[in-house]
């Protein structure tokens, strides 16, 4: 009786994250762009814009390049897929998601660079300059980023001996005085910024643009229009809350629920939402006083973090 | 005793095969080569997984087949699984040899040599002395050569490739024999089972000097740095189905080899030994995936990313050993088993690769990315092939891929904690390596991929392509097929591999994995539920269809010219191209590529405002090649000139060095005597 009540509540919490980051990740992105019109002492347009943008969208007609083959058909469906599934296993709002065995740091990241992928392939699908360009460039991105990305997560996983993120989370939750190790905040570091280059904030890509000589991913998607548009708009925005989501819990999981009760669910949702809304507030700020910077300086900022994750590495060896 | 018969019979029926394609005329000879070819599959398949259900290896011994020497063949579990994977690979390629035929493979010498080439990679892990072995090794290494050069033997960059692969490896079976000759001296007997008894007591130097020269010899034939340069030669020039064999399977011997010497013959060695083996897979994995990222050649593109695969294995290796020699006994058998998994894994798909890029050339008649473009439309069935094959090697799950590596990053994330200060340092650079190599290879998969099979077409030929025969596609589908089902069923291979596993790395008593149908690593904290993954994968992209059509109003899409900056006429050369799409990658990496550019720029004669015509040219050369070997080449050159002067051609000369080196002979008795 107890594991089929355990097997609902971890289903119902995996569908609350996966509708959280649904809803959520277009608010944010509306929020973000509502601080940074602010900031700049515009007006700008409602928090709810992009939801309101996508509900458009969705209705509209649906477009096809005519050399275009089933790939640009199937890349929005499935970026958003596997922000879908990757939002459904991560510890969120509790650490009791579904399929918990899979929740591992090394598994979201091989998930999200599915949908990445497939994009990438649905840029050059339309046989058009642009596309390539997006593509190109998306993929170099991409790829160096990765070394970053997983010493952070070795970094990360050392604590608890394990990639697995429930098990990182509960470590954390389990022993706080973990949390401000020199290890812990330099993989930490390491992690905003590829988390940056990945989602294509700001400074390495700016996703208010549709200049020719510096687009990365709104060249590559340039052919969407229509549901398909709106697919890739919510994958984007999901993307971005999902891990940023991932992040805040890294930095400081208490909230989360170490448990599937409803007042456990509730109060990690509030907390999730809360501290993804600093994060994205802070990111938002951060991004009015600087530039895009050119596209041969990114593989400097993406060392830089790869510097910091080894550091961490480092560091928590020298600790031991 | 009825599992050596199958062993026995599995060789016999392939040198059938041989025969059967040296014989028959030519409407019949490739069908009954690989009639027999199969069944000697079979055979073989049989006595392996007959090895591997009773763990107990098969020996079989003839005094009269080689003289001074006879023959010992003994195939253990870890043969055995090399054995399994030669097969999985061996199947489709000679199925798809049935329809690629007449491209070059239906000549008395191919029909004949293919199958004699598929037989000794069978035999090969099953030899159990020094002789059999080296007679096996050679066998294949000259069988494989005569492959690479009868599709075109006319041709310059065929006969090039041929010399580089015949001088690579024999170098390699030099060092290979010197390496066995020095363990069967001071053994007392020339059988494996005999060396790996007295291998232990070696002095250090000895057994150091002998690993060295294994590793150089296998090495070489398994495409590692710096002895990689034979593939991105070989392979574009060799018959897809014998690509597809080279490697997939030829280039997992050599692994194999590395880990019967280290592992089985040896027993192991101290951690310096694995940190060569580190730091050799390290950087072909780098430089590998860097040159296939860049490369324009789809063969080549996929050699290089042989060598890049091939590198991750070693790593694999390398940290087995590391663990082994700092008695971690768990993580080295996990370590162990992510790379025979990698092997496995990378058959499958590199075998799926190389024979849909043969296609491809059979389709269109060439294999530059810059001359294809718009097959998934024309080629539907071998461009989904290729990318599904294609999604597995960049690791993307739920593939087989993505198994491989997550293995691997497990033995590695654990390795990090254990404490001593070589895999301190080597485990957190091993992480980077294996993260810079994925993420290059999608790079270069998605330029394969995105610039061969979508977009305009790129030339008149590719325009006109049309889907290959069934055979083919039959062939790379069953190869997909494994891809697919080890992504989301891995634990399929897992008691087979476990065995292998156990028997180079005896005394390991519990199991390493979890046998169910989610990975578990026992004893480690490691986990991963591929099949349920995959499924709600699955789940969530059918739902988001059926979404996507509910929200709209107009759910049929409107086909619509793409948007080309408001101009009428859009045409292939508008698009990206490999080279163009590579560049960022070059650009970033140019110190390790080192591309040559040539940009000329023609003047009218009027004006030098006025610009008549621009060349740009761009290459990207093997900076080892270039730096390692031509200076070699060179010296043996000049060496040769200088030898040259010794044969003038003049008889009285040539009696005069007769009469010199016999009065040299006998000073040298005297003196000594």
């Amino acid at each position: 009786m107890s594991t089929i009540s355990h097997v609902i509540g971890t289903g119902i919490s995996s569908a609350v994250q996966v509708a959280v980051v649904a809803v959520g990740g277009p608010v944010l992105v509306g929020v973000m762009r509502k601080v940074r019109c602010r900031l700049e002492g515009r007006v700008g347009p409602p928090v709810l814009q992009p939801l309101v943008d996508i509900r458009k969208l969705f209705r509209k007609q649906r477009f096809r390049p005519d050399q275009a083959t089933w790939i640009f058909t199937l890349a929005p469906v499935m970026l958003v897929a596997t922000v879908v599934v990757a939002a459904a296993i991560t510890p969120l709002v509790t650490t009791h998601p579904a399929l918990r065995a899979s929740s591992d740091l090394f598994v979201l990241v091989y998930l999200l660079l599915v949908g990445s992928t497939l994009l990438a392939l649905a840029g050059l699908d339309a046989g058009t300059a642009f596309g390539g360009m997006g593509s190109s460039r998306a993929v170099t991105i991409g790829a160096l980023a990765e070394p970053a990305l997983l010493v952070t997560i070795l970094a990360l996983s050392t604590t608890a001996h394990s990639s697995n993120l429930p098990a990182i989370v509960s470590a954390i939750l389990a022993h706080p005085e973990s949390v401000a190790t020199p290890q812990r905040l330099f993989a930490l570091g390491a992690l905003l910024i590829v988390i940056v280059a990945e989602s294509g904030r700001l400074p390495v890509d700016n996703p208010a643009t549709h200049l020719e000589l510096t687009m990365v991913h709104e060249a590559m998607i340039l052919e969407y229009a229509g549901p398909d548009l709106a697919l890739v708009t919510v994958g984007e925005a999901m993307r971005l809350t999902l891990l940023l989501g991932i992040f805040v819990n890294l930095v400081a999981p208490w909230g989360v629920a170490t448990s599937t009760s409803v007042s456990g669910v509730v109060v990690g949702l509030a907390s999730v939402v809360a501290k993804v809304a600093v994060v994205g507030v802070f990111l938002a700020v951060f991004e009015v006083f600087i530039a895009k910077v050119r596209l041969f300086r990114v593989p400097e900022l993406l060392a830089g973090a790869f510097v910091l994750a080894l550091l961490g590495v480092v560091s928590g060896l020298v600790a031991k | 005793m009825t599992a050596g018969v199958l062993v026995v019979a599995g060789a016999l029926l392939g040198l059938g095969g041989a025969i059967a394609g040296a014989l028959l005329p030519k409407g019949w000879r490739v069908r009954a080569a690989t009639a027999l070819i199969w069944a000697a599959c079979g055979c073989e398949a049989a006595a392996a997984i007959h090895v591997l259900a009773i763990d107990r290896p098969i020996v079989l011994r003839s005094t009269e087949l080689l003289p001074f020497t006879g023959v010992t063949l003994v195939l253990n579990s870890l043969g055995a699984f090399f054995v399994l994977l030669v097969v999985m690979v061996a199947v489709p390629a000679t199925l798809y040899g049935i329809g690629y035929a007449s491209h070059g493979l239906d000549t008395r010498t191919a029909a004949c040599v293919f199958p004699l080439f598929v037989t000794t990679l069978l035999l090969v892990p099953t030899a159990g002395s020094v002789a059999t072995f080296m007679a096996l090794w050679e066998l294949m290494a000259l069988t494989s050569l005569l492959l690479v050069l009868v599709d075109h033997s006319a041709s310059e960059a065929s006969r090039s490739a041929g010399t580089w692969y015949a001088v690579l490896t024999h170098v390699g079976a030099a060092t290979i024999l010197v390496a066995f000759l020095i363990l069967a001296a001071h053994s007392g007997g020339q059988t494996f089972a005999a060396i790996a008894v007295h291998a232990r007591h070696l002095a250090s130097g000895v057994r150091a000097l002998v690993f060295m020269l294994a590793l150089v010899g296998f090495g070489s034939k398994a495409g590692a740095v710096p002895f990689h340069v034979w593939l991105p030669k070989a392979h574009p020039e060799a018959p897809s189905p014998v690509s597809a064999l080279m490697s997939g399977a030829m280039v997992a011997l050599g692994v194999y080899g590395i880990v019967l010497v280290g592992d089985d013959l040896l027993g192991g060695g101290p951690v310096w030994w694995w940190l060569v083996v580190l730091v050799l897979g390290g950087a072909s994995a780098l430089f590998g995936s860097l040159h296939a990222a860049s490369s324009t050649d789809l063969k080549r593109l996929l050699a290089y990313s042989t060598t890049d695969n091939i590198g991750l294995v070693l790593l694999a290796v390398g940290a087995a050993g590391l663990y082994d020699a700092t008695r971690h006994p768990l993580l080295a058998a996990l370590s162990l088993v992510s790379a025979l998994v990698l092997l496995f894994n990378h058959a499958a798909f590199k075998g799926a690769l190389f024979l849909s890029a043969g296609s491809v050339q059979v389709a269109t008649g060439s294999r530059d990315l810059d001359r294809l473009g718009g097959l998934l439309r024309r080629m539907p069935q071998t461009g989904a092939l290729f990318l599904v094959a294609a999604a597995a090697i960049s690791a993307l799950p739920p593939l087989n891929g993505f198994i491989g590596e997550w293995l691997l990053f497990q033995s590695l994330l654990h390795g990090a904690v254990i404490g001593s200060t070589a895999a301190d340092i080597a485990i957190p650079l091993a992480v980077a390596a294996l993260a810079l190599t994925a993420g290059l290879t999608v790079v270069a998969f998605v330029k394969a991929v995105g610039i061969g099979f979508l977009g305009r077409p790129r030339s008149e030929s590719a325009d006109e392509a049309t889907e290959v025969p069934r055979t083919m596609r039959l062939a790379v589908g069953l190869l997909v097929a494994v891809c697919v089902v080890l992504g989301v069923a891995p634990t399929l291979i897992f008691p087979a591999v476990e065995r292998a596993v156990k028997t180079a790395l005896p005394g390991l008593g519990t199991r390493i994995l979890a046998h169910g149908v989610d990975l578990q690593v026992v004893g480690l904290r490691g986990m991963l539920a591929p099949a349920a993954l995959a499924g709600s994968l699955a789940g969530a992209v059918v739902g988001i269809m059926v979404l996507r059509r509910a929200l709209s109003r107009q759910p049929t899409p409107r086909v619509v010219e793409a948007w080309g900056c408001g101009r009428q006429l859009q045409t292939a050369r508008m698009q990206y191209t490999a080279t163009s799409f590579a560049e960022p990658v070059q650009r970033v990496f140019d110190d390790v590529l080192r591309p040559v550019q040539d940009l000329d720029v023609t003047h009218v004669a009027e004006s030098r405002y006025v610009i008549e015509s621009v060349t740009f040219a761009n290459t990207v050369d093997d900076a080892i090649e270039r730096s390692l070997y031509t200076p070699v080449i060179r010296a043996v050159r000049r060496w040769g000139q200088v030898a040259r002067r010794l044969q003038p051609g003049s008889v009285h000369r040539y009696l005069a060095y007769g009469l010199g080196a016999l009065v040299i002979l006998l000073v040298a008795v005297a003196v000594m005597g």
